[in-house]
């Protein structure tokens, strides 16, 4: 075989080269000038966002099967945060049905019910909560239209019971009214029940998915599977800023079970019989990289430091801080992972002119229409039909290596798999962003706040997504998405700044489940406690004191005290044991959590996290709460475990252990969660209890120790 | 080369190329038993652990050729919907999982765990439970790998009274 050398173009083998922009702007824009800004800024902020898609159509959504079970095609995925069970619970009370005759299932993108957005922001049970109601009752009206119409009977005289319609001695299942119908007569949307009358919703349901995720059923992406499946594997540097020079491909070429080896403008692929034999053989493939090699973790810290950059003022009340009896700190979180277990992947199969996707992904539409792009093909003939998720985190929010394994899959005309390895997770990982922040504040002579101000420096999360219209950061000027938690929660203090610095940075960051929320919460409340200590006042006292007296800051002062309360919390440290406390507001739902904790041979141990949310109505509060168990303990391992590295140009660590995360042994034993609801809806759920679960750790440690720390990851 | 081993009791024979080639891959991609998971192929996670002669194994490190006259059982021959394991009940009872991913792997853990050790402490937990679960089930897990425990000697007490 003759050796191969081909010169390949160099765009696009990463987002990125080179360092961003550094320069310091004396004056910032200021959000609240333009309307326009103000509005998008307070939806972004609230995520008070409408369900995109259709939901006009309930036949859409329900499909009838013969063994009178309804299919829910749900556009949204399931990735562990219990969707799937909310909407079996809001459909089956509005069906009038019994919950196990609902089977929820991921809507292919052939079935016409996409969502236009994602599966993210913890927007999903509430944006649908309206409309899946009403489309579950129009549909059950227009079965109930046709039942009566086929039993000869008014609609009145039907007598109906899961899912079986009787009249006259005769009875009909679901199915067998629907079946040969060709027109529906579609009522106008009946009224929807009131929340007391709910069978299912507000009660704890196991979910519905329990049974497949304890005896190990195949749901996952990694799992899917086609006839004559072949393996593919793509190249990837490890080097940040890495442009490809050349790739010779000879060796490869000749390893067992290799197919095919695809050079593309973009990259170069292995086609193989077996995974191990497409890795083996990637491997083998020797690529000249132009990499610079300086980049070091102490760059990126220098980089993302307040001052650099462009600045925005997303809050401002009153006059700005004087140098007289100033506090200042400063705080840092570093690089994170999103480490979900299930690395990316995807199944594609393209034949002719059309193309069939099987993945694990938070955004099915954006997935169809790249794959559509890069094949030439029209939308309507890639059929993407997403999987169960193990684990989003914000790291499926974009999936293009759906278009690499479509390449693949149409030059060897089979269906192709391809996945991630753990090393290629951890160095293209799109991560959480770095951040430093500077604390302002200063006290009156009662010892209460006359000013406070944030500032902080973020990478990128929404500018820059494939999610984020290119269009919205320059109206914003401030990235949705490193701002989230970033404004000050406390209303009562005069003067009050925020101010967001944006930074590039030399490699890809994005969403990371709650985003801005952790780290901006880590600094403000951390900060919020130190000056309780100044005023000495108690920190609950202190914040409740600080809060206005709106729909907003009554749902935040309701979570702090039955934290507080539920906790007992006391500003003393008792048998070598203290109490950290912090609260925030994230997408519209106030958290406060009560951390117990000692240090136990030189490590910080929490011992006991007492939480409380104020979600509106919980749909399943067991599943609420999970995602109150989950947010702290990924919290915690974000806040005192986890960080990446840059040296000598390359993003580390490659695999858990050296990227330390919470284990079983690191995890409180107890969790305590409070559930309030102060609206009549329901709200966020999956993200905000990620906010104080950091400050609250280092609130607690403080007592014990006397220091502030004031490092993600927190140590002694 | 040619190996045979029992799958979840039932005898398989395999013929691979390469016999270092990882176990996991032998029994999710040639015999299509899809339960155990691939997470990290380094052994560093444990989602993709089984039980070679009962015991706990993290099989994308562990060659194919060592499986040679062996008993491996993954998540599927440990229990099913009618006849759950008690770890899988206890998981049930206590409605663990949420992604799901790595839930196999700590359940076949826990299971290789109780079988030597069928009370086991909150530190016995803590030293022997060493998979990673990006969800943050933790929680869930200890109370159910309790409740295992219990469900597994009311089991034996009950076998017992019947002998």
């Amino acid at each position: 075989m003759s050796k191969e050398k081909k010169k390949i173009s160099r765009r696009k083998f990463l987002v990125r080269g080179g360092l961003g922009t550094v320069g310091v702007l004396a004056i910032g824009s200021y959000i609240f000038r333009n309307p326009i800004r103000r509005a998008i800024l307070a939806m972004a902020n609230t995520m008070d966002m409408a369900y995109m898609g259709d939901t006009s159509n309930p036949m859409l959504w329900f499909e009838l099967t013969k063994d009178n079970t309804i299919l829910l095609h749900s556009p949204k995925v399931e990735m562990g945060q219990g969707t799937f069970t909310s909407l079996a619970q809001m459909a089956a009370d509005e069906l009038e049905i019994s919950i196990d005759k609902i089977a929820v299932i991921h809507a292919a993108t052939s079935t016409g019910n996409i969502d236009g957005m994602s599966t993210g922001g913890s927007t999903s049970v509430a944006g649908l909560w309206q409309p899946l109601r009403e489309m579950a009752a129009t549909f059950r009206e227009m079965i109930k239209t046709e039942a009566a119409h086929k039993l000869g009977v008014a609609v009145s005289a039907l007598v109906s019971e899961n899912g079986i319609f009787s009249a006259n001695g005769k009875r009909l299942s679901y199915a067998e009214v629907a079946d040969g119908v060709a027109t529906w007569e579609v009522p106008d949307v009946p009224a929807l029940k009131e929340i007391k009358d709910y069978k299912y919703i507000g009660k704890p349901v196991p979910r519905v998915d329990l049974a497949a995720k304890v005896f190990g059923h195949p749901i996952f992406g990694m799992d899917a599977e086609m006839s004559d499946m072949l393996y593919g594997s793509v190249v990837r540097p490890t080097k940040i800023g890495a442009r490809f020079i050349s790739a010779d491909v000879s060796k490869a070429q000749s390893m067992p079970g290799v197919v095919k080896i695809i050079e593309e403008d973009d990259f170069v692929g292995v086609v193989a019989n077996s995974a191990t034999e497409a890795e083996n053989a990637k491997n083998a493939i020797l690529v000249e990289w132009d990499a610079p090699n300086h980049l070091q973790t102490a760059d990126i810290i220098s980089l993302m430091t307040v001052g650099n950059g462009k600045s925005t003022i997303i809050q401002k009340e009153g006059s700005e801080v004087t140098d007289d009896g100033l506090v200042t700190m400063e705080f840092r979180s570093p690089i994170g992972a999103h480490a979900q277990i299930e690395p990316n992947g995807v199944l594609a199969s393209v034949v002719g002119d059309k193309a069939t996707i099987k993945i694990a992904t938070q955004v099915i539409g954006l997935t169809r229409k790249e794959v559509a792009e890069r094949l030439d093909l029209d939308e309507e003939n890639v059929n993407v039909i997403p999987t169960y998720l193990g684990g989003g985190f914000g790291r499926r929010l974009h999936t293009p290596h759906a278009i690499q394994a479509a390449v693949m899959s149409k030059a060897v005309g089979k269906p192709v798999k391809y996945f991630f390895s753990r090393k290629e997770e951890f160095q293209h990982d799109m991560f959480r962003p770095p951040t430093h922040h500077v604390m302002k504040g200063k006290l009156d002579t009662d010892g209460m706040l006359e000013h406070l101000e944030h500032h902080f420096v973020s990478g990128d999360v929404g500018n820059d997504s494939a999610l984020v219209p290119g269009i919205l950061p320059p109206i914003i000027g401030a990235d949705i998405g490193a701002i989230r938690g970033g404004f000050i929660q406390y209303g009562k203090v005069p003067n009050l700044r925020s101010v967001y610095w944006h930074v590039e940075l030399p490699f890809a960051t994005s969403f990371w489940r709650s985003l801005g929320l952790l780290a901006n919460t880590f600094a403000i409340e951390s900060f919020m406690d130190e000056m309780a200590v100044r005023a000495k006042k108690n920190p609950i006292d202190f914040r409740l004191a600080h809060i206005q007296d709106d729909v907003a800051g009554e749902r935040l002062k309701n979570v702090i005290r039955a934290a507080a309360d539920n906790a007992g919390y006391v500003d003393t440290v008792i048998n070598g044991k203290a109490m950290g406390f912090a609260a925030s507001t994230d997408a519209n739902t106030p958290c406060a959590q009560v951390a117990e904790v000692s240090i136990e041979e030189g490590e910080i141990k929490v011992h006991k996290v007492t939480l409380a949310m104020d979600p509106g109505v919980a749909v399943n509060p067991d599943q609420v709460k999970a995602q109150c168990e989950g947010c702290v303990i990924m919290g915690m391992s974000a806040a005192m475990h986890e960080q990446m590295y840059v040296e000598d140009g390359e993003l580390m660590p490659i695999i858990y252990g050296p990227y330390n995360m919470a284990l079983m042994k690191h995890a409180p034993k107890e969790i305590d969660v409070v559930l309030l609801q102060g609206i009549d809806k329901p709200g966020a759920v999956g993200e905000p209890p990620l906010g104080p679960i950091a400050a609250a750790v280092a609130n607690a440690v403080f007592r014990l120790t006397g220091k502030r720390l004031n490092e993600m990851p927190l140590r002694l | 080369m040619k190996i045979s081993f029992f799958l979840n009791g039932i005898s398989e024979t395999i013929v691979v190329a390469d016999g270092n080639t990882p176990l996991l891959w032998i029994i999710r991609d040639v015999l299509n038993v899809k339960g155990t998971k691939f997470g990290c192929g380094k052994a560093a996670c444990g989602a993709c652990t089984i039980h070679v002669e009962g015991e706990a194994v993290r099989s994308c490190s562990y060659p194919a050729k060592f499986a040679e006259g062996k008993q491996i059982n993954t998540i599927e021959g440990l229990g099913n919907e009618e006849n759950p394991h008690p770890v899988q009940q206890a998981w049930i009872e206590e409605i663990v999982p949420q992604c799901g991913y790595c839930q196999p792997g700590f359940i076949m853990a826990t299971a290789a765990l109780l079988a030597k050790n069928p009370n086991p402490t909150d530190e016995d937990i803590d030293q022997n439970i060493s998979n990673v679960c990006r969800c943050g089930t933790y929680f869930r897990m200890r109370k159910a790998i309790h409740r295992a425990a219990e469900l597994t000697q009311s089991a034996n007490t009950k076998t017992e009274e019947n002998v």
